[in-house]
């Protein structure tokens, strides 16, 4: 087993899975691929398998917190030292993970590092294109920048990319998160919960790509629950004096 | 006289509408009932039915209840005293369903990440043992999901 640990949350990502399987094995050989397969209805855990990776199979579709706070369960249990979340659909580009790899250990207290699409992606010389390419509509960018201003408040540091999926953190960050993970649209509460209990964050500039397969599960009328939703989840956990836990996942779970 | 009749007719309605009320509370009382015997309601949410129901019976038996109750209240109307009861009971029911079925998402949360995580690590543990039994063919290409 690899001390380290590639977590793909997949929802019928049939088309896409086991390319970015390959790309994991290839550009980051010191990470286990574990997909979690987040209820699909295609193919995608069999296909997945056949590509050489764990698969932790959810039994119907409990939405993508959940599915990657089983990851870092998952992780917990056995022992990873490092985990990395890297969407199934082939946003992210897996030759970050050393980049993101590297922050990570020369930086010793900073425990989770995001790739961000507006910070300029060192090595190719080439900005991160605002949103995610063509695909980026006014309402997501507006959002994302609203987001973006009210994590840089509370944090108290530039975070130009909350929304981003794509992020590395280390024991500690697993440890929390296995514990404590927001539900739907997790990115940005994530970042504020890390926050919280006093875990330092750090950006690092990434390519991404226009998904290869499935579609944004964000439209423009629900972009509108999504803002109002996050916006008031990252006001209560601001305002929470002891962060919650929630019971159950842990107490018995440990092999 | 005529004030004699509209009087009689007066009491008629109230006594017609004292009787409704109390058949419908009958009625909820027997739904509850079957519902807790058939198991489709549990009796922790059937009192506080039943409860209502008693609420009901006890204002049309207990004439003038409803009214000095409203009128220590300021209601001027003893009807609109009963709407604003129920209509915060609906409200503090809904939000009582709202927490309860916020729980119940987290647990069932809860339940699918485990039987999950359960499921890979019996499958890697059944392939451990299956290789144990004889089956000496090492897939190299393969990861042992349970191999630690």
């Amino acid at each position: 087993m690899n001390r380290y640990l590639a977590i793909v949350p997949a929802h019928n990502e049939v088309g896409a899975i086991a390319a970015t399987i390959r790309e994991i094995n290839a550009a980051a050989r010191e990470f286990d691929v574990l997909v979690i397969d987040d209820g699909s209805t295609d193919d995608t855990a069999a296909v997945a398998l056949a590509a050489g990776a764990r698969v932790v199979s959810l039994p119907f579709n409990v939405g993508i917190g959940a599915a990657v706070q089983c990851g870092y369960i998952y992780a917990l249990m056995r022992g990873h030292e490092v985990a990395v979340q890297v969407d199934g659909d082939g946003q992210h580009d897996p030759r970050d993970i050393p980049r993101l790899l590297a922050v990570l250990n020369a930086e010793r207290d900073t425990h989770l590092v995001t790739g961000s699409r507006f910070l300029p992606a060192s090595g190719e010389g080439q900005a991160g294109q605002p949103g995610d390419g063509h695909r980026s509509t006014a309402y997501r960018r507006l959002g994302i920048a609203v987001f973006a201003r009210v994590v840089s408040l509370l944090t108290h540091q530039r975070v130009t990319d909350p929304t981003s999926g794509y992020r590395m953190t280390d024991r500690i960050g697993i440890e929390l998160f296995a514990r404590d993970y927001p539900s739907d649209y997790p990115e940005v509460e994530a970042i504020v919960l890390a926050h919280t209990y006093a875990l330092r964050t750090r950006e690092v500039g990434v390519r991404m790509r226009p998904r290869s397969s499935g579609r944004s599960k964000i439209s423009t009328s629900v972009s509108i629950y999504y803002l109002l939703k996050v916006l008031l989840a990252v006001s209560v956990s601001a305002l929470r004096t002891h962060p919650q836990t929630e019971p159950g996942p842990l107490s018995e779970a440990a092999p | 006289m005529s004030l004699l009749a509209a009087a009689r007719v007066t009491e008629t309605t109230v006594t017609f509408q004292r009787v409704g009320v109390i058949v419908f509370a009958a009625v909820v009382f027997v739904l509850v009932f079957e519902l807790v015997r058939r198991r489709a309601l549990m009796e922790r949410y059937a009192l506080l039915w039943l409860a209502a129901a008693v609420v009901l019976v006890v204002l049309a038996v207990w004439r003038g209840l409803l009214t000095s109750v409203s009128g220590s209240l300021h209601i001027y109307t003893p009807v609109n005293a009963l709407f604003a009861a129920g209509f915060v009971f609906a409200i503090a029911l809904l939000l009582h369903f709202s927490m309860v079925i916020s729980r119940l998402s987290e647990q069932n949360k809860i339940l699918a990440q485990r039987l999950a995580l359960l499921d890979e690590r019996v499958g890697g543990l059944e392939q451990g043992t299956a290789r144990g039994n004889g089956d000496a063919r090492v897939d190299s290409g393969t990861q042992a999901a349970g191999k630690r």
